[in-house]
C-alpha cells in the first residue's frame, strides 16, 4: 500500500492553510469551518438509518461489509496463537461457504505483527488485490500519552515488522488544551515513521477518539487536522473509550471526506471502529458511505469497520440469505 | 450494480382491507351521499382506489344535526376525565392501526410511506394523546374557570396531510366539548373514513364526529350549515371566500391558509445541517406544505457554495413508488396541482430566473415533478412572491441582516420562516423581526402538538396546537354562546333570568359534571340555592 508522501502531504497543508501549521494559523483555519448543529447531523444521520435495504442490495451490502473489515484483537492476553486463530478466521471467514469474500486486514498490537504477518503467508497483500493487509495500532495505544519518541519507535518497529497500515492515536490532551500544531507534528513525524527502506509507506489511519473529545464541533476539527497532517484514513475511535463510533460521529467525519476531496481533489478514507457489532448497524454505515461521499468509497482503501463480532453476525445474515432461514451461534465460528 | 439503485423495498398493501365503496359518516354509520359519488385515485399511477360519497347540502344538514343532538344529549353532559378516555383510546387505536393508516395515506396522497409513517401517523397519535391530556384540564386553558365548549364545529381540511390535518381539528375540538363535522379533501377521503372506523372501534358516541366527503360544494354547504365555529386549512383564495361566508353571523372562525415562508441562511450557518434543513423546508412532502421553506434567502458570500451543495444533494434524492421505503420524494397529488406547479415554473423561467431541475427519471403514469431550484429569483418575479405548493425552490440572496428580514417580511403571507446560524444573538434578534407565526431556527418543519401553529397576515387567523389552540374551540364561562341567548329570550325561561349569566349558560349546557372538585363543589352550591 503506498499512502501519499509526507512531501505533497505537508505542501498541500501549506497551500490550503496558507501558512505553516503553527498553533495560531491552525486554529484560525479550524475555528473557520462552519459549525455542526448536533440536532441536524443526528437527525440526518437517524434518517439515513432508515434506509431499507433488501434482498440483492442486502446480499451486495453483507459481501461489501466483510471485505471492509479490519478484523480486530486488542486485548492485553493476545497470544501468537491467539493472531493464528484470527488470521485463519480472516482469510476463511465462513467455512460452509468458501465464496465468502476475505475481510480486508487484521488489526492487532505491534509485538503481535510478526504473528500475523507469517500466519498470512501468501494471503498477505493489498485488499484491494485480493489480499489481507496487517494493520497495527500504534503511538501508546491506546491512550497516547507518551513522549513521541516512544511513538515514533513504535510505530517504526511494526512497519519494519511488516505492517502495512498503521492505526495511531493523536494527542487528545494536547488537541482539547488547543495545541493544534503540535498534534499535527506528531501525526506527520508517525506519517514519515511509516516510510519504508524502498520508499514506499504504510497507510496511516489517524484515531481521533471521539469519545474524549466530546462536541461534534472538535470531531470535525480533529478531523481536518488530520487530513491536512497527511493521514491517509481518519479512525473514530479506539473501541476502548465509550461511546466509540456512532452513525453521527461517522457520517460528520465522512463529510469532512467529501469536502476535503471538493477542495484537493485527494480522497482520504473513514474507518468508524467499536461498537458496531449487528449487520443492521453496519448496513446503516455503507448507506451513510455512498450517500455522502459516494459509492466509490466503498473500497478498502477508502472505508474499513474496525470490529470483531460485526463478522459473525454477517456470516449469519449471509447464510440466512441463502438459505432462507436462520442457523445459531453454533454455525460460525469463533476465532 | 449500483448500491444506490436500492433494491425495491415495498411496504405491503396487504395490510390495507378497503371496502370498494365508501358512504358519509353520519351519527356513527355509514349512509349513502345524495351527491353524485366520485372516485379516489393513487396519484402514483391513477389507479382508482375506492368509491366515495358525495355530501349534498341536505347530508351536511343532517350531520349538522347529528353533531347537535350528540353535543346537547351526550358530549357536553359528559365529564372532561370522560371525553379524555375516549380521545386517549382513539390515540391507542391509531398506533395500534398505524401501519395501516401509514400504507392508505401515502396510496390516497402519494406522500412517501417513510414520512407518512415516521411523520404523519405518529404525529397524529399524539396529537390525541396531548389534546386527551387536556380535556379534564380546561380551567387552565388560559379563558378561566370553567371555560364553555362552542357547540357544534363545522371543519374543513386540506390534501396534503389529510390524516394530521383531521387531528389537529378533531383532538381539540373534542377535548374541548365541541362536536364535529369534518370534511376531507376530495382527493384524499381515505384516512378520514378509516379514522371513522376507529371511532366506531373505540365505540364514540354516536355522532360527536361526523365526517362527510365530497368536494368544493360540500365544504361550502358545511361552512353555511348552522354550525357555531368554522376551522378552514387550505388555500387563502377559498379562506377569503369563507371569512367573507361568515362575515355577519354568530360563526367563530379559525383559518389555517398559505405561505410563502423565507429560509433565511447566513454565511455561519452549520452548512451541512443547514443544506438539510433546505431540502426538508421545501421537498418534505413534495413541498405540498403550507409552511414550506420556499424561498431561501442565502447572503451573498456563500450563495454559489450552497446551491452547489444543495444540487449535490438533491441529486441524492430518490424520487418514484410512494409506498417504496426508500422513496424520498411521491407523487404529486392531483393533474390540478401539477398543472399549477408546471404554469408557475414556466412564468418562472420566463421571468429570467435559472431553472434546475434534479436528475431524475418521472414515472410515466400519474403525476411527478422533479425536485427544482430556481436561481438568481428576484423579488418582483411571481415564483418569488406566489405560493407554488410543489417542489420548487426559488433562491434569493442578501447582503446582511437588515436586508434579510425586509426581503423576508415582503410577502403577503405570514405563516413560518426558519433562521441558520451559529450565532445565538443573531437567531434571537432576527426571529424578534421575522412576521411570521413559527419561527424554526437552525430546524425546518418540526412539529410539536405543544406548540401553537397559526399565521399573520393573508397566512390566516387563530392557532393550532398547544394551549392556544384549545382557545379555538372554547369561550371563557361568562360569555353566553349566540345559541344560549337565543335560546333564553326564545323560551324567556324564568330560571335564566333569575340567575347569572354564567349559571345561565351551565343550565344551556346541561350539567357540565366534570371539571376540577374546587368548581364542581361551587356549581353544587350554586344548584342547592
Amino acid at each position: 500500500m503506498t499512502g501519499t508522501t509526507l512531501v505533497t502531504a505537508r505542501e498541500r497543508a501549506l497551500a490550503v492553510l496558507g501558512g505553516d501549521p503553527d498553533d495560531a494559523t491552525l486554529r484560525r483555519y479550524l475555528h473557520g469551518i462552519p459549525g455542526v448543529d448536533a440536532v441536524g447531523l443526528e437527525q440526518r444521520a437517524a434518517a439515513l438509518g432508515t434506509r431499507s435495504v433488501k434482498t440483492s442490495s442486502k446480499a451486495w451490502a453483507l459481501d461489501r461489509i466483510i471485505s471492509l473489515i479490519d478484523l480486530t484483537t486488542l486485548e492485553g492476553a493476545d497470544t501468537p496463537g491467539k493472531v493464528r486463530s484470527l488470521v485463519a478466521k480472516a482469510q476463511n471467514p465462513d467455512p460452509a461457504d468458501p465464496a465468502t469474500p476475505r475481510v480486508a486486514a487484521v488489526c492487532v498490537y505491534g509485538d503481535m505483527v510478526p504473528y500475523a504477518v507469517e500466519a498470512l503467508g501468501a494471503a498477505h497483500g493489498d485488499p484491494d488485490d485480493g489480499g489481507i493487509s496487517v494493520a497495527a495500532v500504534a503511538t501508546a495505544f491506546p491512550s497516547g500519552r507518551s513522549s513521541l519518541d516512544i511513538k515514533l519507535a513504535d510505530t517504526a518497529e511494526a512497519v519494519a515488522a511488516g505492517a502495512d497500515e498503521i492505526d495511531m492515536v493523536i494527542d487528545r490532551g494536547a488537541f482539547l488544551a488547543g495545541r493544534y500544531g503540535l498534534v499535527f507534528d506528531q501525526i506527520a513525524a508517525v506519517k514519515d515513521a511509516c516510510r519504508r527502506p524502498d520508499g514506499t509507506s504504510a497507510s496511516l489511519k489517524v484515531i481521533l477518539e471521539t469519545g474524549e473529545l466530546v462536541t461534534y464541533d472538535n470531531v470535525r476539527r480533529a478531523s481536518w487536522l488530520s487530513i491536512l497532517a497527511g493521514g491517509d484514513f481518519i479512525k473514530t475511535s479506539t473501541g476502548k473509550v465509550q461511546p466509540a463510533a456512532t452513525l453521527p460521529v461517522t457520517l460528520l467525519m465522512l463529510e469532512v471526506v467529501r469536502d476535503w476531496h471538493r477542495l484537493t481533489g485527494h480522497k482520504v478514507g473513514v474507518k468508524p471502529a467499536g461498537g458496531i457489532r449487528t449487520s443492521k448497524d453496519a448496513i446503516k454505515y455503507l448507506v451513510t458511505v455512498a450517500e455522502t461521499v459516494g459509492e466509490e468509497w466503498l473500497v478498502p482503501h477508502l472505508f474499513r469497520f474496525g470490529a470483531s463480532s460485526l463478522l459473525n453476525d454477517v456470516l449469519l445474515q449471509r447464510q440466512k440469505l441463502a438459505s432462507g432461514h436462520y442457523s445459531g451461534a453454533d454455525y460460525v465460528t469463533i476465532d | 450494480m449500483s448500491f444506490l439503485e436500492y433494491a425495491p423495498a415495498p411496504e405491503s398493501r396487504a395490510i390495507l382491507s378497503l371496502r370498494d365503496r365508501y358512504g358519509l359518516f353520519i351519527d356513527g354509520e355509514f349512509v349513502d351521499g345524495r351527491g353524485t359519488p366520485f372516485q379516489t385515485i393513487s396519484p402514483a399511477n391513477e389507479e382508482r382506489i375506492a368509491e366515495i360519497a358525495s355530501a349534498n347540502a341536505e347530508d351536511v344538514a343532517d350531520a349538522v344535526a347529528a353533531a347537535r343532538r350528540a353535543y346537547e344529549r351526550v358530549w357536553s353532559k359528559m365529564s372532561g376525565r370522560d371525553r379524555g378516555k375516549y380521545l386517549f383510546r382513539i390515540a391507542r387505536l391509531v398506533q395500534e392501526r398505524a401501519r395501516e393508516l401509514a400504507v392508505a395515506e401515502s396510496l390516497d396522497n402519494g406522500k412517501p410511506i417513510k414520512e407518512s409513517r415516521d411523520v404523519d401517523v405518529p404525529l397524529v397519535a399524539a396529537w390525541f394523546f396531548y389534546y386527551a391530556g387536556w380535556a379534564d384540564k380546561l380551567d387552565h386553558a388560559g379563558l378561566g374557570a370553567d371555560p364553555r365548549a362552542l357547540g357544534v364545529a363545522g371543519q374543513v381540511i386540506p390534501w396534503n396531510f389529510p390524516l394530521l390535518m383531521l387531528a389537529w381539528k378533531i383532538a381539540p375540538a373534542l377535548a374541548a366539548g365541541n362536536t364535529v363535522v369534518l370534511k376531507p379533501a376530495e382527493t384524499t377521503p381515505l384516512t378520514a373514513l378509516l379514522f371513522a372506523e376507529i371511532l366506531q372501534q373505540a365505540e364514540l358516541p354516536a355522532g360527536v364526529v361526523n365526517i362527510v366527503t365530497g368536494a368544493g360544494e360540500t365544504g361550502a354547504a358545511l361552512v353555511a350549515a348552522d354550525v357555531d365555529k368554522v376551522a378552514f386549512t387550505g388555500s387563502t383564495g377559498v379562506g377569503r371566500a369563507i371569512a367573507k361566508q361568515v362575515a355577519g353571523t354568530q360563526k367563530k372562525v379559525t383559518l389555517e391558509l398559505g405561505g410563502k415562508a423565507a429560509n433565511i441562511v447566513f454565511d455561519d450557518a452549520p452548512i451541512d445541517q443547514a443544506i438539510e434543513g433546505i431540502v426538508n423546508g421545501i421537498f418534505f412532502n413534495q413541498g405540498h406544505v403550507c409552511c414550506a421553506g420556499s424561498r431561501l434567502l442565502v447572503q451573498e458570500s456563500i450563495h454559489d457554495e450552497v446551491v452547489d451543495r444543495l444540487k449535490q444533494r438533491l441529486s441524492t434524492l430518490r424520487l418514484g413508488d410512494p409506498l417504496d421505503k426508500n422513496t424520498d420524494i411521491g407523487a404529486i397529488n392531483s393533474a390540478a396541482q401539477l398543472a399549477r406547479i408546471r404554469e408557475l415554473s414556466d412564468v418562472g423561467v420566463a421571468e429570467g430566473a435559472e431553472r434546475w431541475s434534479a436528475p431524475c427519471e418521472l414515472p410515466a403514469e400519474g403525476f411527478w415533478f422533479a425536485p427544482t431550484i430556481f436561481t438568481g429569483v428576484e423579488t418582483s418575479h411571481r415564483i418569488a412572491r406566489e405560493e407554488v405548493f410543489g417542489p420548487v425552490l426559488s433562491v434569493l440572496s442578501f447582503r446582511t441582516p437588515q436586508e434579510a428580514i425586509a426581503k423576508a417580511n415582503n410577502t403577503p403571507y405570514g405563516l413560518s420562516a426558519g433562521i441558520w446560524s451559529d450565532k445565538g444573538s443573531r437567531i434571537l434578534a432576527v426571529a424578534d423581526q421575522l412576521r411570521a407565526g413559527v419561527i424554526w431556527a437552525n430546524t425546518f418543519n418540526r412539529f410539536d402538538p405543544a406548540s401553537p401553529f397559526g399565521g399573520y397576515k393573508e397566512s390566516g387567523y387563530g392557532r393550532e396546537g398547544g394551549r392556544h389552540g384549545l382557545g379555538a374551540y372554547l369561550a371563557p364561562a361568562a360569555s353566553r354562546s349566540a345559541r344560549a341567548a337565543r335560546a333564553v329570550e326564545a323560551s324567556a325561561a324564568p330560571a335564566a333570568k333569575t340567575r347569572p349569566a354564567a349559571k345561565a349558560d351551565a343550565e344551556a349546557k346541561p350539567a357540565p359534571a366534570k371539571r376540577s372538585r374546587r368548581t364542581s363543589k361551587s356549581a353544587e352550591k350554586g344548584a342547592a340555592k
